[in-house]
């Protein structure tokens, strides 16, 4: 993925209260949030905020409630005006527009869906998801056609006339969703956009948040106080204390790399073989070999104390093989140049480097040995053994190791 | 010590200073400008006249199926419109129709007018939480000031008639309306407006597609008071020279006609359930989208 920067936040701070500037230099100063709201009744909406959301990115934005991610998310937009620093859009510096072309800008670039969908209750569920062009100047009947488009592929056909309260949760959310699509714009603005809906219809809008983001390679912020949420949609998240940032990192960063004890506890209960891949946690093979014949193969492998070897040519991995057996093989027919046949070559289970923990773990425990990680091209990428599965599953024993 | 036993008034002579001079003032302010007022007023006199007459100069049956008309367009409910058909037919056989309709027209017209000025100051009270503060007393004022106390610059501004009975009745019934717009605007869902607000809508697209039509429940329920508020000013509008039900009501406290003060009450009991109904009926209708998934 080309790393175009698309948003830019720089020593963004929020204070709410009635003189904000004034507290602004206790706040520079370090003073904590309960201890600038206890002298001076302001509360600290966001600290010293500095990221970089890039073009086609899922960017997820984590935090407890209160953490600061909706008056975060709010920014981008300018729907709250911060009380220092500044925010960029590709080469538009947001703070710099007037009325009218932040109006524009809003128009334009960005959409956002919401926690409880926002949606205008007396406009029919076309019209609402035609809004963002009607405020945009486009005539009727296009944007009536886009928007029935969009609507058929959010799966809402024959919906058209109905209005919001008509529909379920998630058809209403939905509905949100394809207005935000409806505008074009380039940057999708999710806060907690399906934190309102049961666990099952939540799943689904998240396959279909991913399955349209295949096609569309928006740059989407999404917020969410759930983990599982975020590491599935996620390709980086970004993680909020108290208005602060306390991490940004790939998924995988956050779960084995927390960066202290808040995130720490926050990636604690989740699911990690539900978040990880085998490629989170591979090792690279300890005993590859490249032999022709027994005999090489044999010489290769004395070198080390391994009872096994992952056999590898020219066309990739072959398989593995046993020293025992190689061993009986040469005492038996005393012929150490036989080639390595198929009979010697012991085919495992292989498991692919994109595959969930989740789904490997039987393989695993069938396994007396390593299971070979092998890509879509059939190259040998690394092992997956019991025990390092056992250490990132087990939160206790990766404690005590 | 007197201070103690008896309460520092005033004097006589500097009460009766401060009445004497505030009245000449006024005295004064009114004969200057009464004229020039008074042809402000014009236009709404005209129209006013020309309403009234068009009322009492169109055939009765016509008046009447018109009302059922809007009755049933309103509220397509055919037991209500059959019951304003039988009361307007009733109200005329006692021979109450010129006086129905003139007050019909001045409670059409005060409404109107109503309308046409407390939204405007409703939505501007809404937008900025100085202007309720100014405003919300001077309501407050309005509301519970005896409608006779502000009667009488009225009437020694523009004489008794027609338009002081209609300014009069306006700042009676008006509150509501105001009251209510900014209520109903405030109460608009925050994270809808904010939607709309992210999609760059602006202000007068918020008002029109958003606040306005979101405030609508509660701005019809003051417009509802309004109108109820007016028919309730009819008599005492009635004692500055305006024609309709508030006269025979008029006359007969001061002849103890019971019989025609109950009639003529009754005409306008039935004209406020008429109107009571019929734009209660119409705002429902018009939020069905509210309603869920019943249909
Ligand atoms: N308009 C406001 N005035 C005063 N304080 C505010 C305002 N908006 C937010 N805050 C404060 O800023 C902090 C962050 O609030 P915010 O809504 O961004 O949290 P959040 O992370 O979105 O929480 P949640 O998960 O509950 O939505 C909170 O302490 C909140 O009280
Ligand atoms: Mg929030």
């Amino acid at each position: 993925m080309n790393k175009q920067v698309q948003i830019r936040i720089e020593k963004l701070f929020k204070i709410f209260g009635p003189t904000p500037a004034k507290v602004l230099p206790q706040v520079h100063e370090g003073k904590s949030k309960d201890q600038v709201l206890a002298d001076t009744g302001h509360t600290v909406g966001l600290k010293d905020i500095n990221l970089e959301i890039h073009r086609g990115e899922i960017f997820v934005i984590m935090g407890l409630s209160g953490s600061g991610k909706s008056t975060l998310i709010r920014h981008f937009n300018r729907i709250i005006d911060p009380t220092a620093g500044q925010i960029f859009c590709e080469d538009i510096d947001v703070m710099q527009l007037n009325t009218k072309q932040l109006r524009e800008f809003r128009r334009q670039k960005m959409a956002m869906v919401f926690q409880h969908f926002g949606l205008l209750p007396h406009y029919t569920v076309i019209d609402n998801v035609a809004f963002g062009l009607k405020t945009q100047g486009v005539d009727k009947k296009t944007r009536l056609a886009k928007a029935r488009q969009w609507l058929a592929d959010v799966g809402l056909n024959g919906y058209e006339e109905q209005y919001p309260s008509q529909l379920s949760g998630g058809q209403q959310q939905r509905v949100g969703l394809a207005r935000a699509l409806c505008t074009d714009a380039e940057i999708l603005l999710m806060d907690e956009a399906f934190s309102a809906l049961d666990p099952l219809i939540r799943s689904e809008m998240q396959d279909q948040l991913i399955q349209l983001q295949e096609k569309l390679h928006k740059t989407i912020v999404f917020i969410t106080h759930d983990l599982d949420e975020a590491l599935r949609l996620g390709d980086r998240i970004a993680i909020l204390r108290d208005g602060e940032l306390i991490q940004v990192g790939a998924p995988k960063d956050i779960l084995l790399n927390p960066a202290d004890d808040y995130v720490e506890a926050f990636v604690r209960d989740v699911n990690r073989a539900r978040a990880l891949t085998v490629e989170n946690v591979m090792k690279s093979p300890s005993n590859r070999i490249t032999a022709n014949t027994i005999g090489e193969a044999l010489q290769q492998m004395k070198a080390t104390p391994a009872v096994f070897a992952y056999l590898e040519n020219a066309d990739g991995y072959q398989g593995a093989v046993l020293k025992n057996t190689l061993e009986k093989i040469v005492r038996e027919t005393d012929d150490a140049d036989a080639p390595l046949c198929e009979k010697v070559i012991e085919d495992t289970v292989r498991v692919s480097p994109d595959a969930l923990l989740e789904e490997v773990i039987p393989d695993t425990l069938d396994q007396d040995y390593p299971l070979p990680v092998v890509d879509e091209e059939g190259n040998l990428k690394g092992e997956l053994s019991r025990s390092s599965l056992a250490q990132v599953l087990g939160t206790t024993t990766a404690n005590e190791t | 010590m007197s201070w103690l036993t008896d309460f520092p008034q005033l004097s006589r002579e500097t009460l009766v200073a401060i009445r004497q001079s505030l009245d000449s003032a006024y005295r004064d302010f009114s004969r200057e400008y009464g004229e020039v007022i008074e042809g402000f007023f014009d236009p709404l006199l005209a129209f006013l006249i020309w309403f009234e007459k068009l009322l009492i100069a169109a055939p009765w049956w016509l008046v009447i199926a018109i009302i059922v008309a809007i009755t049933q367009i309103a509220t397509r409910s055919w037991r209500l419109s059959a019951g304003v058909a039988v009361s307007l037919f009733l109200i005329g056989l006692f021979g109450m129709w010129e006086d129905t309709m003139s007050t019909l027209s001045i409670i059409t017209v005060c409404t109107l007018l109503s309308i046409v000025l407390g939204v405007p100051i409703g939505i501007l009270m809404a937008r900025s939480d100085r202007a309720q503060a100014i405003i919300t007393p001077i309501l407050d004022v309005m509301q519970t000031m005896p409608a006779f106390v502000y009667l009488i610059p009225v009437v020694m501004l523009l004489g008794i008639g027609k338009i002081p009975g209609v300014i009069a009745v306006v700042v009676y019934a008006i509150p509501p309306v105001i009251r209510l717009t900014n209520l109903g605007i405030r109460l608009v869902d925050r994270e809808v407006l904010e939607a709309a607000t992210s999609y760059g809508v602006s202000p007068w697209q918020k008002l029109i597609n958003v606040q306005l039509p979101l405030a609508m429940p509660n701005i019809m329920a003051g417009v509802n008071q309004t109108i109820m508020m007016a028919l309730a000013m009819v008599v005492i509008a009635s004692m500055i020279g305006v024609a309709g039900l508030g006269q025979p009501v008029l006359r007969s406290i001061t002849n103890q006609y019971f019989t025609l003060g109950l009639f003529n009450g009754l005409a306008i009991v039935a004209l406020a359930i008429i109107f009571d109904r019929v734009s209660q009926a119409y705002a429902k209708r018009s939020q069905r989208y509210m309603g869920g998934r019943s249909e």
